[in-house]
């Protein structure tokens, strides 16, 4: 029996597998996008437990436009993938914190907000803040010859004060740095852009709405999504070029391209390759979610987000122990402008944590480990917001152990390999990088890389 | 295809890919990214509707030719003989 045979196989189904999908199935591209799981969304998807739907791993969706903009990422991402704004249903964030020792910054949507928020805070940094957004405007982060160094060194020349600094690198760094103690100038200025001059904002409905909207776009441009199709192996001709994969049932698909999203360590290992160790990603994540018997502003935490340091300079690094809840980010998830949970509050605390140290845990002393993590997580989160502990009504929480078992590869890197490859390639002919390990990041990071990559690498790919 | 149709061709797909966008007012001899928005991964999406519609490949060093509606129609004309238009698909 002859093998199916595509023009593209898709490799992983979470935001960057979806819209390489959706850009290719849109131009007649016979196209499928296999997940090992059973749910779509990889790191950002969704789960029921105790009859209620949890989210991971969407706090905020960044890179915020108002209707009506045309020229920023989030509405050209919309246009290239063909969904109608209105589809994703967003609302704005209320307003979000950066905590940092003893300083505080208020900020809403927009360049505007960040610098008063600045000028109340900082008085004496604003005019530099002002040169380093102006900076930040200007600079193309994607030009040919990575501009990169470090962000710290940079803020140096417009600022002064080492805790406005501290201030500007703690939401970033959280937001997509996969290096640790530092934050690449070229990523400050991507996630800058997206978070503080742009903006932050959460669909109504949460992920599943996002997740709605791409998985209709995809079928309905003809694309195939298989559940529970894991990738055993991608396949290489006798030219070391990729030419299928080998699923875990056996099935083979063949095919002119392979695009993986399974990261950059797990992608040369699925076509029998080695990567050199320091290539693993060390940063990983706990997250705690409290379900609050009323919603979070009601019990006088009133911001969207906050993003903390309790100390005045962050260790942005695996921590030496399971978790390290000196640093984090909070998101009341029913403090958005509008939302579905009614009367109830949705309270979020994430925290870097060990994936090795988690992973080595027997399961009785797993279970109390995350119980002990999580109290010092909630009790961080009450210096800076709140203490949900006396008014939570259900609560769950995931480990690094958690987001390997869904997601598979990255070794619980959330944020994937150090060594990122820009351009997608790592040295496979037809095998193409997207997302995570393409140095973009977050959910609208890892949407445009897979339309990206779709456009260079399979849409205007000479014919063969 | 004459020359209106070609720019009736152009325009549908304009506004497939940008619904937004207001074409009534649009000059054939302007620039189109002057007067919408328009950023090279739209072309992209212009050459890519050109070749699902009416099967013509506009190879990527040529698509500084489709800057203009008028160039459009310069340089489509040849290939887009004989074509029938495929207006809100
Ligand atoms: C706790 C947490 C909170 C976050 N919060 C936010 C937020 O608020 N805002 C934001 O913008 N971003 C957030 N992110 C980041 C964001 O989730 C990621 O950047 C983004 O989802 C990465 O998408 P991706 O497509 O690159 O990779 P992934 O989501 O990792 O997708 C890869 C997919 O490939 C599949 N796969 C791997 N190997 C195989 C195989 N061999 N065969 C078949 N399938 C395979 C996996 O199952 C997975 O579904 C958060 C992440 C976490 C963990």
């Amino acid at each position: 029996m002859a093998n199916e045979r595509y023009d593209a196989v898709v490799v992983g189904a979470g935001m960057s597998g979806l819209a390489a999908g959706i850009r290719l199935a849109q131009y007649d591209k016979r196209v499928v996008v296999l997940d090992r799981h059973a749910l779509w969304g990889g790191l950002n998807s969704f789960y029921k437990r105790g009859g209620r739907r949890y989210d991971t791993g969407l706090h905020a969706l960044t890179n915020w436009a108002p209707p009506g903009e045309k020229s920023t990422p989030l509405p050209k991402l919309l246009r290239q993938l063909r969904i109608p704004r209105e589809e994703l249903d967003l609302a704005e964030q209320g307003f979000s914190e950066v905590r940092v020792g003893g300083a505080r910054l208020t900020f809403g949507n927009g360049s505007a907000s960040i610098e008063e928020a600045v000028a109340r805070a900082f008085p004496s940094e604003i005019d530099g803040f002002k040169r380093l957004v102006q900076a930040v405007k200007e600079h193309d982060p994607f030009g040919a010859r990575p501009d990169g160094g470090a962000a710290r060194a940079r803020l140096a020349q417009w600022i002064h004060d080492p805790l406005l600094v501290e201030c500007l690198l703690v939401p970033v760094a959280f937001y997509g740095s996969a290096r640790e103690d530092e934050v690449e100038w070229d990523l400050f200025v991507v996630l800058f852009r997206s978070m503080f001059l742009e903006g932050l904002a959460r669909p109504v409905g949460g992920i599943k709405t996002l997740l709605d909207a791409l998985r209709r776009r995809l079928v309905e441009c003809g694309g195939e999504l298989r559940m529970r199709a894991g990738v055993a192996r991608i396949l290489l001709n006798e030219r070391q070029a990729a030419s299928g994969v080998l699923l875990d049932g056996g099935e083979v698909l063949e095919c002119e391209r392979v695009l993986s999203s399974a990261g950059r360590v797990e992608t040369l290992r699925l076509c029998g390759l080695d990567s050199p160790a320091e290539h693993l990603g060390r940063l990983s994540f706990c997250e705690t979610t409290s379900i609050l018997a009323r919603p979070t502003a009601a019990l006088g935490h009133g911001a969207t987000m906050v993003f903390f340091a309790l100390d005045e300079r962050f260790a942005y690094r695996r921590p030496n122990g399971l978790v390290d809840a000196t640093s984090g980010v909070v998101c009341a998830s029913d403090n958005y402008q509008r939302h579905e949970y009614g009367d109830a509050g949705v309270y979020r605390v994430t925290c870097l944590a060990n994936h090795d140290l988690w992973s080595g845990l027997h399961d009785e002393e797993y279970a109390a480990a995350k119980l002990r993590c999580a109290d010092e997580m909630l009790a961080a989160a009450g210096k800076v917001a709140l203490d949900p502990r006396p008014h939570t009504t259900a609560f769950d929480m995931f480990t690094p152990k958690t987001i390997r078992r869904y997601t598979g590869p990255h070794g619980g890197a959330v944020y994937g390999s150090p060594a990122q490859a820009r351009d997608g390639h790592v040295g496979v002919e037809r095998l193409h990088l997207v997302g995570t390990d393409q140095g973009t990041l977050g959910l609208v990071g890892s949407l445009l890389s897979g339309v990206a990559a779709a456009n260079r690498h399979v849409l205007m790919a000479p014919t063969t | 295809m004459n020359r209106e149709e070609i720019i009736l061709a152009i325009k549908d797909i304009i506004q497939t890919i940008a619904p937004d966008e207001d074409l009534s007012e649009l000059k054939t001899d302007v620039r189109l990214r002057d007067q919408i928005e328009l950023d090279s991964m739209d072309f992209l999406d212009i050459v890519m509707e050109l070749r699902k519609r009416y099967g013509v490949q506009v190879p990527e060093e040529d698509y500084k030719e489709l800057a203009t509606l008028d160039g459009c129609v310069a340089y489509l004309a040849p290939h887009m003989q004989g074509k029938t238009l495929k207006v809100g698909v």
